[in-house]
This record gives C-alpha cells, structure tokens and sequence, in this order.
C-alpha cells in the first residue's frame, strides 16, 4: 500500500470531503433548503425543518467533529505518522 | 432579601471570584501573558474556548433576536455552531503543528512577507473592535439594568470594568477565570430556561419542551405560538424568514466561517498539547457551546409566549379572545419588571389610542384582513416597544422567577461579556505589541516594553470601541455578525489557504485579504455609516438597503470571502509561486507527527 505524504493527505481530504457533506447538508440542506418540505414532518411538537435548524444540526455538527478526531487518528496511524 | 440587594450580593461574589482567580494565577512572562504555556487539558480548553466565544451576543442578545425572528434565527444557532466543524478540520490541527501564537504570524512566516502579516493585524483588529463594539452593547444594557441607570451610562462603567480586567490579566489568568466564567453563565442561561419551561409546558429540559405541549392543552407550544403571533400581524413563529431564504444562506454561511476566522478563538488552539488534542478540542468546546445554544431557541420562543402573556393575559393558557378590550394589560397595573426596565430605556410605552392599556402588536402587518381587526378593536399602533436585547436579562422577571434567578442571570450576562472582551482585547494587544512593533517596527524592544505595548493597545481599544458602543451599529448580535463577516472576509481564506494551497504566494494572499476587506467594509459601512460613525452613511451611492439581491450587510462576510478566494487565485496566477522552502513548510504543517511543543520562544 502506498503510505507516501501524497497518499496520506488524499486520505485526509476524502475523510474532509465526507465530513463537509454531512456539514452541508444538516445545515444548509435540512435547516434552510429543504426546511419548509419537511416542515410537513413533525418531531413531537417540533416540525422537522424547524428542528433541524434550532436543534438537530447543532448536535450533528458535534457528533461530527468527534468522528473527524477519531477517523483521522485511524489515518495519522495507518500511515505512521502519529506523533510519538 | 430584596431584589437589587440580592443582584448586588450575586454579582460580587461572582466577579470575587473572577478576580480572585486572575490575581493568583497572573501572568509573569509575555508567553504566559498570550498562551498560557502549553499545558492547557483538551476539556479545560474546551470550556475556556466556550466562555471566550459565547458573549454577551450569545448570552444577552440572541434569544431575544431569535424571539422576533422565529425560524429565522436559527441562523445565528446553525451558523455560530457549525464554525466549529470547519475550525476542527481545516484550520486548528495545521495551525497547531505551526506552533506559533498568533495568527498574523502565521500569516507573516507562510507568506513570507512582514507586509502579508501586517495587512493581517489591520484584518484582525478591524474585525475584533466591531466585535467588542457589540459587547460593549451588551454590557451597556446589563449595568443599566442592575444599576438602574441609563443604558449610556451602563456603557461607561462597563469600559472601566473591561479595562481593570483585561489589563491585569494576561491569558493564563484568563484560561482559568474563564472556566469560572463558564460554569457561572451556564447555569444562569440553563436555570430559568428549566424554570419558564416547567411552567409552560411541564418537561423541565428547554430541549424537549420547546417541543412539547402546552401546558393543560392538546396543541403543542409551537402551534399555539404559531398562532398567536399571527395573530398579532407578526410573521408565523416556525417559518418567518430572515429576509429571503438566500439572505439566510448567505448569513449563515457568513457566521459559520467568520467563526473559522476569530483570532481570539484561534489563538486557544495554539495552546493545546498536541495535534490530537486540537482536533478534539474544538468538538469539545462546541459540547459546552452547544448546552447553551440548544437552550437558546426555548429561552426565545417562551419568552415571546411569556410577554404575550403578560400584556394580554389569558390569550395563551385560557385561550381568551386577543382582540377583546379587557383582554389588554392595563397599563398603571403593570408588573414590576415593566418599570424597571422603562428606566433604562430600553422598554418603552406610548398610549396611541388613549384606553389606558398596553397594545402590542405589529401595526405593519400586510394582510388588510388582520388591519380591519386591529381597527375593529381600536387599536391605533403598536404602543409597546421592548428592546430584543433586554429579553434574555428580563426573562426570568417576565415568568416571575425568585429573586436568586434574577441576580444569577445579571451575573452571567456579565461574565459573558467581559470573558469575550477580555479575549479579544488579548488578541488585540498580542496582534499589535507583538506582530506589529516587535515584528516589524522595533525588533529589538524589551519585553517590559512589549507588555506596555500590549496594554496601551487594549486601553485604545476599549475607548474607541466604547466610544462607539454608545450608538451602536445594532443589535449586539447584529454588531458581533458584523465582525464575524470582516473575519470570514478577510483570514479564514487567507489561512486556509496557507495550509490548503502549497502554491499560494504572498500577493495573491495580500491582494485577496485586501480585497475581501475593502468589499466587506464598503457594503457594510454604506449601511451603518463609515467606521460606524451614525450619520456618514451611503446607502443613496449604493441604491437603497440590501442592494445586492437582498442580503443584508451583515450577511455580506460570506460575499467578502469569495471575493477574497477569486482574487486570491487570480493575483496567484500572475505572480511567481512561493520558494521551495514554504512549499515544504506546508508539506510539514500537514503531518501531526514533530508537533512543536509551545515554548516561551518567540519566533
């Protein structure tokens, strides 16, 4: 397998990308686009779009950043380059 | 105990507490003055980043923002929450491995040019004073309230209390008043949250009960909201847009990488042990965020239920005709809370239609259907005029919360703004003592002399940005956006792209800092006049508000940044790339292994 700096770094801008997407998409998506179609949905007393965009993306956006952490500690030691 | 007896009790003790902590931790050395060594926990980190980032925007202003706006304010939850995704993975772990202080040195050693961080500061303080100009806002309306005194005069003391503080700190006394702080204005936010939300709906989590019933109904909180303010002619709570939806885009966007581009909150991660420990940091202080941002849309959406209740009882729980006569308050049987607040300023009333009780409403409301009621029950004009920044501080009063409460929440709207403030004008100081005099002016000043610099620097800061304060641009959050949108204009791509473009070159990233800042500064100042002095405004040059498909000037970083990235790109293009020697540089920036401890060092 290829464990050159090239090689490290495409793996971290995929595990980027992957992460952005998923940022993208709670936010922007769910919380503003598409809010007032899934409005239609509701979560308890909380329409769906609403939720997303005073509740629910917050919570995605942390659970994101600890996967990231995680994720990239996988990769820094995959490709040895974890700091000692 | 009587109330401002007790406000007095619990904010003392409080800023005991505060000063307590600085005085027996204070800073000995410049590096400890600006980093606080580097020994700093990822958790400790973490709530310390929270108190410096959740201010007296955050804590006072923005649930009151969010109580007008409805499902619009969602942009200030969504857009000052999600910067911390793209400061987790773009920006803290490279800038770690860096292992330098501040961010104009950043940007001075990868762009290889004094100029390049010198054009950094100017970007830096820009954005940092717009942003204290917005806390001194804040803590303008609070000591007015707790003083009762004008809001003007509550702007004075609060300059002085800034600048003791601030001064005698230094950045490792900070790191630990500021764990205090946090714990200090979590639980003044989260407590009458908890409180108002059992009252209203019975589920004591704000989270869940924003969600739930009302309380003895089959309709959900939302719903009932939703028709009461309609009912008023205000826009419907869970859809109202802020604008358009592309202004909401827009700002949010803006708010998010303005978070990215912070020099006070970058600065917490150069002092994180490791690369690991900056990646993790960064989730963690978005958990402690997060407690107080999941709280806000409750504390929002009750509080306009809670005033509604309160100037026309009985509309909510015991769903009383809204438009009947007796249903309005009667104005000499006002609450307490009422009066207190008209001292200030800040709440005002004015009997339009002569019936000796309170009207509130929006008399602007477009539907003719909803101007022929309003006329019908003989209302002449919204008579009720209640500032979005004091709604947070006189929430627990509005729900009749004890005393405790009230003196708890003066506390906390307190400590947020002074512990945003304080790190800001760190950054300030570090910026100008450090990047530009000993960097580029006297490299051969002492460090005695580095110290004064730094806080003769915060003292200007603090008066010009007090100065400022007494007419503010906005709202304190609308001010504080203000700032996001210089720092998401100007740094976050500059920074971004030293670590993510090897081939960037000094004037590509000069030109495009410019670029996005004069942009920026240009639409903005159009609508709040130049260098936000009231009355040099240029709106008539620009063809009316919000010229540009309708963003508002506080949405406008996100335009900023491209434009920073697409001159950024085009100068690059045409001008000879960087040496060798920085595109290896940024080869090593992106590998965590031989992260630099921080030393005292200076570069």
């Amino acid at each position: 397998m290829d464990k050159s700096g090239e090689a490290y770094w495409r793996a971290t801008l995929r595990l980027l990308s992957i992460v952005l997407v998923i940022w993208f998409l709670v936010s922007f998506g769910a919380g503003i686009l598409f809010a007032s179609a899934l409005n239609g949905i509701h979560l308890g007393g909380y329409p769906l779009g609403f939720w997303f965009a005073h509740q629910g993306s917050i919570y995605v956006f942390i659970a994101l950043i600890f996967w990231y952490a995680k994720k990239m500690g996988d990769i820094d030691r995959e490709f040895d380059v974890h700091e000692e | 105990m009587e109330l401002q007896t007790t406000i007095y009790l619990v904010v003392g003790l409080s800023f005991a507490l505060y000063i307590g902590i600085a005085f027996w931790s204070r800073a000995g050395s410049t590096s400890e003055f600006y980093v606080a060594g580097g020994g700093v926990h990822p958790v400790m980190n973490g709530m310390a980043t929270a108190a410096d980032w959740m201010s007296a925007a955050s804590f006072i202003s923005m649930a009151g923002l969010i109580s007008n706006m409805g499902y619009g304010g969602g942009l200030f939850l969504m857009g000052w929450t999600g910067g911390y995704v793209l400061l987790a993975m773009l920006l803290a772990p490279y800038l770690r491995k860096f292992g330098k202080f501040t961010v104009p040195q950043f940007i001075g050693d990868r762009f290889y040019s004094k100029s390049a961080s010198t054009v950094a500061v100017l970007c830096l303080i820009t954005a940092s004073i717009t942003y204290i100009i917005g806390q001194m806002t804040g803590v303008g309306v609070a000591f007015a309230r707790f003083l009762g005194v004008s809001s003007s005069t509550g702007v004075y003391v609060g300059m002085g209390i800034v600048f003791l503080y601030a001064v005698f700190g230094g950045m490792k006394g900070i790191t630990y008043t500021q764990v205090a702080q946090y714990v200090v204005l979590i639980f003044a936010y989260t407590i009458p949250a908890i409180f108002i939300s059992l009252q209203l709906t019975g589920n004591p989590l704000p989270q869940l009960g924003l969600g739930s019933d009302l309380v003895g109904h089959d309709v959900s909180l939302l719903a009932k909201l939703d028709q009461v303010v309609t009912e008023l002619g205000f826009g419907k709570y869970t859809t109202a847009l802020p604008g358009s939806e592309l202004n909401m885009f827009v700002y949010t966007m803006s708010l998010m990488i303005g978070t990215a581009g912070l020099p006070h909150v970058i600065m917490r991660f150069f002092t994180v042990p490791s690369v690991k420990d900056a990646r993790s940091s960064a989730g963690w202080a978005l958990v402690f965020i997060a407690i107080l941002y999941t709280t806000a849309p409750a504390v929002g959406a009750m509080a306009k239920m809670n005033l509604i209740r309160t100037v026309a009882p009985g509309v909510v729980l015991k769903d009383q005709n809204i438009y009947a006569k007796e249903t309005s308050l009667e104005y000499d049987k006002r609450p307490d809370w009422m009066k207190r607040w008209e001292k200030t300023g800040l709440l005002k009333f004015q009997d339009k239609n002569g019936d000796g009780r309170i009207q509130y409403y929006n008399d602007k409301a477009k539907s003719p259907d909803l101007q022929k009621k309003f006329a019908d029950a003989g209302w002449k004009g919204n008579e009720l005029s209640v500032n979005a920044d004091i709604i947070v501080l006189a929430n627990p009063e509005i729900a009749l919360l004890p005393n405790w409460v009230i003196a708890l929440v003066a506390a906390g709207g307190l400590a947020a703004a002074l512990s945003t403030a304080a790190g800001l004008l760190m950054a300030i100081s570090a910026a100008v003592s450090h990047d530009l005099i000993k960097g580029v002016f006297k490299p051969d000043i002492s460090e005695k002399g580095e110290l004064m610099a730094g806080k003769i620097s915060m003292a200007i800061a603090i008066f010009v940005s007090g100065y400022l304060g007494l007419n503010p641009p906005g709202f304190a959050a609308g001010t504080v956006a203000l700032a996001f949108g210089i720092a998401a204009s100007t740094l976050f791509p500059a920074i971004m792209m030293g670590i993510f473009s090897k081939k960037m070159n000094k004037e590509g990233a000069m030109a495009g800092m410019l670029s996005g800042l004069a942009v920026t500064l240009f639409y903005v100042f159009a609508h709040k006049g130049i260098f936000f002095i009231k009355g040099t405004e240029y709106l008539g040059l620009i063809g009316g508000p919000n010229p540009f498909f309708g963003i508002t000037p506080e949405a406008f970083g996100a335009i900023g940044a491209l434009v920073n990235f697409a001159v950024a790109f085009a100068v690059d293009k045409m001008t000879p790339e960087p040496p060798e020697h920085i595109q290896h540089l940024v080869e090593m920036v992106r590998v965590p292994r031989g992260a630099k401890a921080v030393d005292g060092a200076h570069a």
